[in-house]
């Protein structure tokens, strides 16, 4: 069933400001913005239920811990993951593959092991392996991707081998919007005997994610770009992995018993989260996700392919636009270039016609380095966008044609 | 149209036809600096004569700002000695510095135009709206940062 984009309009406060009426937000692969129900579940969790979780007895604090630990369970079958211990709450997709990555890669490989990932990486799925290789004698690998911003699958199975230990690749790339071939990606891996991890980021909001029916070993992703708040993510892991792995912080709550030198570990999900933990985030991230259930992913996964293919349709019609990344497998995230115009002094003129979008690097200069520009300009749609945001952004690539004119 | 008031008729000058543009011979110093912003770049070169900053030229790539900035920082500063230089450079920074109402958190609309030209600029008065785009103040001051840099750096060795 479509998306009544009207009615959800209407579920987001943000878009109720008087200064935003008018205004297109296409920058949600940054953000997203966040409906009245998360923000009331928030506040209601700190008005009514508000008490430090796993600590008291006292009946509030049993509530909040309940609360907390529902949230978990709502991630799980969200994410149609086996158990809820195999859901670790982190603060964003970046903790979550350093954890991933330091709890355990950082743990169990060796010199001459392997880890592979691709060009197209946000910094966040790229920086923490690099570390770790330092540290381990690992070596890091890359997949390149071809002038349509594939990723270069001969070159992939090549480089998968017997010393391959873990392949991390994201589902959708952030500064392309190229989806790749995650199910056959993920099967060649485990083939040749290697671990997965998916970067979801920018997947999970827009397509349902089965990480049992996917066969992924670590998925991780942040609320914050799928309607919940900012400040709290998941690492999703295979029990066994999340079991032998090393946690990342240590002190309150991730303990067993401790003694003066030594200290053992609490039972997963626990072990993996050290110190008081952001209940209300998770809270707000579970009425996120009831949120997205209740519109359906498959009907928000439809509207966003949509937006996305228009956006490309109507800025490839524009006489000297560059548009990045392949025609299909394209999510909702569609990165440009103005002949001559650079995307900062782009974006700035398109804020004047209160559009909103990205420019700049995108956390992925290895990207910008393989397309030779320092910067593209970047327009993201979500389930509360439409046609007519498309069309606005369209004229407004078209009106700042004619302003720079001038200075070409 | 506000926009204007950031697009000024010298920057595009400054912008379609660089000055300075290239790198010197025999440069003491070289500095060169990224925006990790919006990957603006600047490469400045610069030869100084005792005291005196006597020849420099900057290359880079980037945002009409960036860019125009750099070639009026290279027009104005050339030739100044070094405690004029660092004059200017201060001046230049206060003129871009937003003044800060904890009771707003629009940008400053009605604050710059607070500022009055300072004289001592000259066309460097024409970044100053610079100062209502606060993501945008970063690519101006590139190529100032790169020339304090290179200050500094001739501090340290004489
Ligand atoms: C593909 C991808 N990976 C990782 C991240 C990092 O997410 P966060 O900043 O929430 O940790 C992002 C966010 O921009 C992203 O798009
Ligand atoms: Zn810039």
């Amino acid at each position: 069933m479509a998306l009544e984009v009207d009615k959800i309009r209407r579920d987001f406060p943000l878009f109720q400001q008087a200064d935003k009426e008018g205004w297109v937000y296409l920058d949600s692969a940054a953000t997203s913005q966040k409906p009245r129900s998360v923000l009331a579940a928030m506040n209601q969790f700190y008005e009514q239920e508000n008490a430090n979780a796993h600590r008291s007895s006292y009946a509030l604090a049993e509530r909040a811990t309940l609360r907390y630990e529902a949230a978990r369970e709502r991630v799980r079958r969200f994410i149609n993951a086996a158990a809820t211990e195999e859901i670790i709450f982190t603060r964003n997709t970046t903790e979550s593959i350093n954890l991933a990555a330091f709890g355990w890669a950082g743990k169990f490989l060796r010199p001459g092991d392997e880890i592979l990932i691709s060009e197209m990486e946000h910094h966040s799925n790229l920086v923490p392996w690099q570390r770790v290789c330092q540290s381990t004698g690992a070596q890091l690998k890359f997949v390149e991707f071809d002038e349509q911003g594939r990723l270069v699958m001969k070159q992939f199975h090549q480089l998968l081998g017997p010393r391959t230990r873990l392949v991390a690749v994201a589902h959708m790339s952030n500064s392309l919007g190229t989806i790749h071939p995650m199910e056959a990606m993920i099967a060649a891996a485990h083939r040749a005997g290697s671990l997965v991890l998916i970067d979801a980021a920018q997947s999970a909001p827009h397509a349902r994610l089965d990480v049992q029916a996917l066969d992924a070993d670590f998925i991780a992703f942040s609320a914050h770009k799928m309607l919940g708040p900012l400040g709290i993510g998941v690492l999703y892991g295979r029990r066994s992995l999340l079991e032998e792995m090393d946690p990342l912080l240590f002190g309150g709550n991730m303990i067993g018993r401790v003694e003066h030198l030594k200290t053992t570990w609490n039972d997963l999900p626990w072990k993996l989260e050290a110190g008081t933990q952001n209940l209300a985030g998770a809270v707000g991230l579970a009425a996120a996700l009831d949120y997205l259930d209740e519109l359906g992913m498959e009907a928000i996964e439809a509207h966003d392919r949509m937006l996305g293919q228009m956006a490309i349709q109507q800025l490839c019609a524009i006489p000297g636009i560059r548009v990045y990344g392949p025609p299909d497998a394209h999510g909702p995230v569609v990165s440009f270039n103005l002949e001559n115009i650079h995307p900062h002094d782009l974006a700035t003129f398109l804020d004047q016609e209160r559009v909103a979008v990205r420019s700049g690097h995108h956390c992925c200069q290895l990207v910008m380095k393989r397309l030779r520009v320092a910067a593209t300009a970047r327009a993201s749609f979500y389930l509360y966008n439409d046609e007519e945001d498309v069309r606005r952004l369209a004229a407004a690539l078209y009106q700042a044609k004619d302003y720079f004119k001038k200075w070409l | 149209m506000a926009l204007d008031e950031l697009y000024q008729e010298i920057l595009l000058d400054h912008y379609k036809h660089p000055r300075n543009k290239g790198r010197v011979e025999n440069a003491d110093l070289s500095v060169e600096l990224k925006n990790p912003f919006c990957g603006d770049e600047i490469l400045l070169t610069v030869r100084f004569e005792q005291d005196k900053i006597s020849d420099m030229a900057f290359e880079g790539q980037g945002c009409v700002i960036s860019q125009a900035s750099a070639s009026l920082m290279t027009e104005k500063i050339k030739g100044l000695g070094i405690d004029d230089a660092k004059q200017v450079i201060e001046r230049f920074q206060r003129m871009l510095k937003r003044e800060e109402d904890e009771h707003s958190d629009a940008v400053c609309s009605a604050a710059c135009r607070h500022h009055a030209s300072d004289e001592e600029l000259d066309e460097l008065n024409a970044l100053q709206g610079v100062c209502e785009y606060p993501s945008r103040v970063k690519c101006a001051m590139l190529a100032w940062r790169s020339l304090m840099q290179a200050l500094e750096q001739r501090k340290q060795t004489p």
